[in-house]
Order: C-alpha cells, then sequence, then structure tokens
C-alpha cells in the first residue's frame, strides 16, 4: 500500500489534475435546470463517478469539464484553472474523452483512430503511430487489429479503442460518459475489470459518467449522487454510500441488499482456514473435483481468499451442500475450507460501519485520497 | 439497326466541323463548364448549412424550387432575355438543374452523419473546420458523390438542348435529324447521348473506389 501511494504521489500532484467545481450552474434557454449549484470537488488520480437517475445533470456535469457544455454560472477550475479562460480546443486535447457508442472515426483504421489527438498535437506521423500501438495493447486488444477499420470490430473492442484514443496524449483527466452502457454485460464486466488494471498502473484522474450504480460502486472511489434537478445529494466512499446514505432518495437509489453489497470491500484474507476434510475430492493437481455426498459428487463453492471478497466466500459457502467455502489460490489448488463459524467471526467484525476500503488486492485509493469536498488537494 | 450502322459508318460524321468528335467536345465543353460551376456553389454551400445547421430550410426550398422549374421554358426564357450567340443562354438552365441534387446531397450527407461522432471529434479537441473536413465530409462522400453524378448525369443528357438555341453539342444531330427527317443522326445522336451518361456513370463509380474509405464504403 505504501509504495502504490508513494508512486501516486510521484506521478500527480494533486493540485495538477484536481478538478473544483465551484457553485455551478447550468440553466437552458428554455428555464430547464440541468445542474444546479453543484459544488465538488474530484480529487486527483482517482476514480470519481457521477451517477443519478436520468435528467441528474450527470453528463451535463461531465461535458463542461471540457466545455462541451459552458456553465450558465459558477466555475470549473482544472488544476487550478478556470476552465472557461482556456481555448476549448487546447482545453480538450489535454483531456481524454470517451464516449458511450464510442464515436470512432469510420474512415480510419484502428492505429489511425487511437493517434487522433498526438496528430492534432503535432507529432510525427511514425511517432504517433508507434504510441498508438503501444495503446492498442495496453487495453488488451490484438495488434492485429490496428489496420482494421471501427465497423470491423466488436462494441465491446470499439470501447477499447474508444479508450486508447482518449489516453493516447497520456491526459492526466480523463472524461467517461456512460462508456460501458452500450455493451451486453458480460463484455462490459471485463471493460471495467480493464478499467480498473489500467487505473492500478496509469493512476489517473476520472470523471465516469453511469446511470447503474452497481457500475459506479466497482469502479468508484468516490461515488457521487446527484439528484433529478441537477443537485448533489451525496458523495462519498462506495462502501460509506452503502452503509450510510444520507436520505431516502440516495437509499432507494442505492437499491436493496445494501448489506450483502457491502461485503464486496472486505477482504476474505481474514478467514480462518480448516484443513480440507475427507470427503472433498481432489484432483491430482491439487484441485478441488467435488464434494463426495451418498457416493456421488456434488457441485461446491469456492473463493480466494487472497484476491475475493467476503461477498464471494459467504456466495461460495451458500452453493455448497455442506455450507462450507473451499479457499483455493491464484492457481485453484485447495489452501483449505471456510465453515460457516470461521465466515461469522468475520461479519461479527464488521457489523455496522465498515472502512472505506475495496476488499482484495487493492491498489485504489488510500483514505487521504477520498477527503470529502472542499479539503483541499493532498499536495 | 440500320440506322445505326448508316450514323456510325459513315466517313462523313467522324471528321469535319460537323463531326462526332467536334460535336462530342462541344458537348463535353457545356456540360463540364456548367456541371463545374454548379459544384463550385452547391459543394461548399451544403458543406457550410450541413456543418453549421444554419440555412437548412433555404437549401431545401430553394432546391426544391429549382428542381420544379422546366429546363426547357428556362432556356427559352434566358434566350429572350439573354439574346442568342453566347454560351450563357445554355449554361445557365443546366446549372439550375445541376445545383439541387448536389446541394441536398451534400447538405444531407454532411447533416445526417452520425452525432456521437461529431460530439468525439470535438471532444477530441477537433476545431470546427478540422471537425468538417477531418471527420464529416470523409463519412459524407459517399452521399456527395452522389449528388455528384447525379447531375453530371443530367447535364450530361440535358446539354442536347443547346441545339435547340443554335449552339452545338450532340444535340445538333437529334434536332438537325428531326427537322431533315435523317432518322440515323437522331438516333445516332441519341445512342450517343446515352453512351455519354453511362461513361460519366462509370467515372463516377471510379471516383468513388480511390477517394471513398473502405471503413465508410462498408457502412452504406
Amino acid at each position: 500500500m505504501t509504495t502504490t501511494r508513494r508512486r501516486r504521489r510521484d506521478q500527480n500532484d494533486g493540485t495538477k489534475s484536481l478538478i473544483i467545481f465551484d457553485g455551478v450552474t447550468k440553466r437552458y434557454q428554455d428555464g430547464t435546470v440541468a445542474v444546479d449549484d453543484l459544488s465538488m470537488e474530484v480529487p486527483g488520480g482517482a476514480i470519481t463517478v457521477l451517477v443519478g437517475p436520468s435528467g441528474c445533470g450527470k453528463t451535463t456535469s461531465l461535458r463542461m469539464i471540457n466545455r462541451m457544455v459552458d456553465a450558465t454560472s459558477g466555475r470549473i477550475l482544472l488544476g487550478g484553472r478556470d476552465v472557461r479562460e482556456i481555448d476549448p480546443a487546447t482545453l480538450r486535447r489535454g483531456i481524454g474523452y470517451v464516449i458511450q457508442h464510442a464515436g470512432l472515426f469510420p474512415h480510419r483504421r484502428i492505429v489511425d483512430n487511437v493517434a487522433t489527438v498526438p496528430y492534432l498535437l503535432g507529432w510525427n506521423r511514425k511517432k504517433a503511430r508507434a504510441r498508438a500501438m503501444e495503446l492498442i495493447e495496453l487495453v488488451g486488444l490484438d495488434p492485429k487489429l490496428a489496420t482494421r477499420y471501427p465497423f470491423q470490430l466488436s462494441g465491446g473492442q470499439q470501447q477499447r479503442v474508444g479508450v486508447a484514443r482518449a489516453l493516447a496524449a497520456d491526459p492526466p483527466v480523463l472524461l467517461m460518459d456512460e462508456p460501458f452502457s452500450a455493451v451486453d454485460p458480460v463484455v462490459r464486466t471485463g471493460l471495467q475489470d480493464e478499467l480498473l488494471r489500467l487505473q492500478s498502473e496509469l493512476r489517473k484522474t476520472i470523471v465516469f459518467v453511469t446511470h447503474d450504480i452497481d457500475e459506479a460502486i466497482k469502479l468508484g472511489d468516490t461515488v457521487a449522487v446527484l439528484h433529478t434537478g441537477g443537485r448533489l445529494a451525496q458523495m462519498a466512499g462506495p462502501a460509506t454510500l452503502l452503509s450510510e446514505p444520507v436520505d431516502g432518495f440516495v437509499r432507494e437509489f442505492l437499491g436493496r441488499d445494501r448489506g450483502i453489497r457491502r461485503l464486496s470491500f472486505i477482504s476474505a484474507k481474514d478467514v480462518r482456514l480448516d484443513p480440507a476434510p475427507a470427503d472433498l475430492a481432489v484432483g491430482g493437481d491439487d484441485r478441488p473435483i467435488g464434494l463426495r455426498v451418498d457416493g456421488r459428487l456434488v457441485p461446491y463453492g469456492t473463493f480466494d481468499p487472497e484476491s475475493d471478497s467476503m461477498r464471494a466466500a459467504l456466495d461460495a459457502a451458500l452453493l455448497s451442500p455442506d455450507g462450507t467455502a473451499v479457499a483455493v489460490d491464484g492457481d485453484g489448488r485447495v489452501l483449505g475450507v471456510a465453515t460457516r463459524e470461521a465466515l461469522d467471526a468475520v461479519l461479527r467484525k464488521y457489523a455496522g460501519g465498515l472502512p472505506d476500503q475495496r476488499a482484495p488486492a487493492d491498489q485504489r485509493a488510500p483514505a487521504d485520497q477520498r477527503a470529502p469536498a472542499g479539503e483541499g488537494s493532498p499536495a | 439497326m440500320s440506322w445505326l450502322i448508316d450514323f456510325f459508318g459513315n466517313a462523313a460524321n467522324w471528321s469535319g466541323p460537323y463531326g462526332i468528335p467536334v460535336r462530342l467536345l462541344e458537348h463535353l465543353e457545356f456540360s463540364g463548364v456548367a456541371f463545374l460551376i454548379a459544384a463550385l456553389i452547391a459543394v461548399p454551400l451544403g458543406m457550410l448549412t450541413g456543418h453549421t445547421g444554419r440555412g437548412a430550410l433555404i437549401v431545401v426550398v430553394s432546391a426544391n424550387a429549382a428542381r420544379a422549374l422546366p429546363t426547357l421554358g428556362l432556356l427559352v426564357l434566358v434566350v429572350l432575355l439573354a439574346g442568342v450567340g453566347t454560351a450563357a443562354p445554355v449554361l445557365i438552365p443546366l446549372i439550375v438543374l445541376a445545383v439541387p441534387p448536389i446541394l441536398v446531397n451534400t447538405h444531407e450527407g454532411i447533416r445526417g452523419v452520425d452525432p456521437d461522432l461529431r460530439d468525439a471529434a470535438y471532444g477530441m479537441g477537433l476545431r470546427g473546420r478540422q471537425v468538417l473536413f477531418r471527420a464529416l465530409v470523409p463519412v459524407a462522400l459517399p452521399l456527395i458523390l452522389l449528388g455528384l453524378r447525379l447531375a453530371a448525369i443530367q447535364v450530361v443528357s440535358t446539354a442536347t438542348i443547346a441545339a435547340f438555341v443554335g449552339l452545338g453539342g450532340l444535340g445538333r444531330f437529334i434536332i438537325d435529324g428531326i427537322a431533315t427527317k435523317t432518322y440515323a443522326d437522331v438516333i445516332g445522336g441519341a445512342v450517343l447521348v446515352a453512351a455519354l451518361a453511362l461513361a460519366v456513370q462509370l467515372g463516377f463509380t471510379l471516383l468513388q473506389r480511390v477517394t471513398v474509405s473502405p471503413g465508410v464504403r462498408n457502412l452504406r
């Protein structure tokens, strides 16, 4: 944790990429108020998710950062500078922008799509393309796709290209407007995991808009819930949000199972493991095959204490006929089993409030990055 | 059939100031000049209105009005106003004929580009002109070329009317043939005009191959 924290400090001195909304209002000519007196602080080097029902002004808020929309009143500061003072095109070239349907240039090959901003910044073709190839691999695309045209790619692949394009000129800030909403759930999960992996390497300041609260909780270091009518309802870390919603609106928006979902934020690594019982059939490679019940093998649930959360461990226990969860290591080898009593011991410890710390292998924002709005930059 | 042989087999038809090559060149000259002027008016105008969204109504209304004008009637009118002897009487109706398809297709092509693409282009930091020429025009190119092709074919076919006001071109064979009841010339001239229109069509197909990105060609 300390090493990741130091690295973040080195790469991002906070003030540079911190975005501050200062009493921002957007009123359209017909009188509709999209965003109403919004004040919030977006921490540097972390993912801030804006979430809310349609009409809550989340997209408008995002688009005011890169001046795709200009605020009616109030200020948005980017690295201490009012964005209204910066020429829009220049501002946008320094901010990555990812939209729902990727918005790739259909007439350009993938590599040239990714190199869009480097070309605009006047890089020579060779350097821009080399950088584009780097990014195509970084976002997990086959380099062979580089010479294809967008229509030859699947929706999920196009969205990866969209992310690569946004990152091409290495901007410190990334704006993502419902980037994964238009792909199917399996692909969406893959893209979300990929974004978290990328972020653990890149430590960008990401503002992410979604209407999907589960996505917000999965991705956000900080989650800002917006009310219909463009007012900020609550801004907090995801675990705090789940355990302490400020009002009925937020509680309703969070939906059911808040308690269970909160378990995603507790690592399963503290669960006491017992030796595997004799009726757990194990193959030659130490991987579990099934539980022997009345002479037949029945399925079981597994979890990896190192990388999974208590939610996964509990889920595994509920899937097993005897209520014990089989613990396996990263290679799927049996480590032991967690009994219901062992799981309960951990749950008891966390009942009630719990730290805003994402479960497992968590390279996410430490507590100091999650300071509530208005406390200034960590630098 | 024998008429075609009479016309194309007659050596006299292939030389001299009244021969096929000279008439063909005259025809191409009227058509080419009229088409070029129409394109120079309509393409930039269509890009401007399509890109800015301003003046869209004017485009549609004027294009429809121009379409409704009978070309022959306009020709007679211009001759009455401008007098015989210059090329203007034939150029003006041809230009009026060619502008609407180019204008409407260019306007609709640019305006019809996926709003997400436009949004992304601005969001990447392209400026207005860059958005137009680097994102919108390449994507709208198939439609723009379609407008140009329709206009070119109409102009080439309609340029026969130049003969009505005493100018040259392939129309001479048809008009004079009718007047003198030399039906071989009428048929021959008509075949030449049709062949020219087909050649224009072919030319645009090739142009499309070369200029339109494969990524866009497969979109439509």
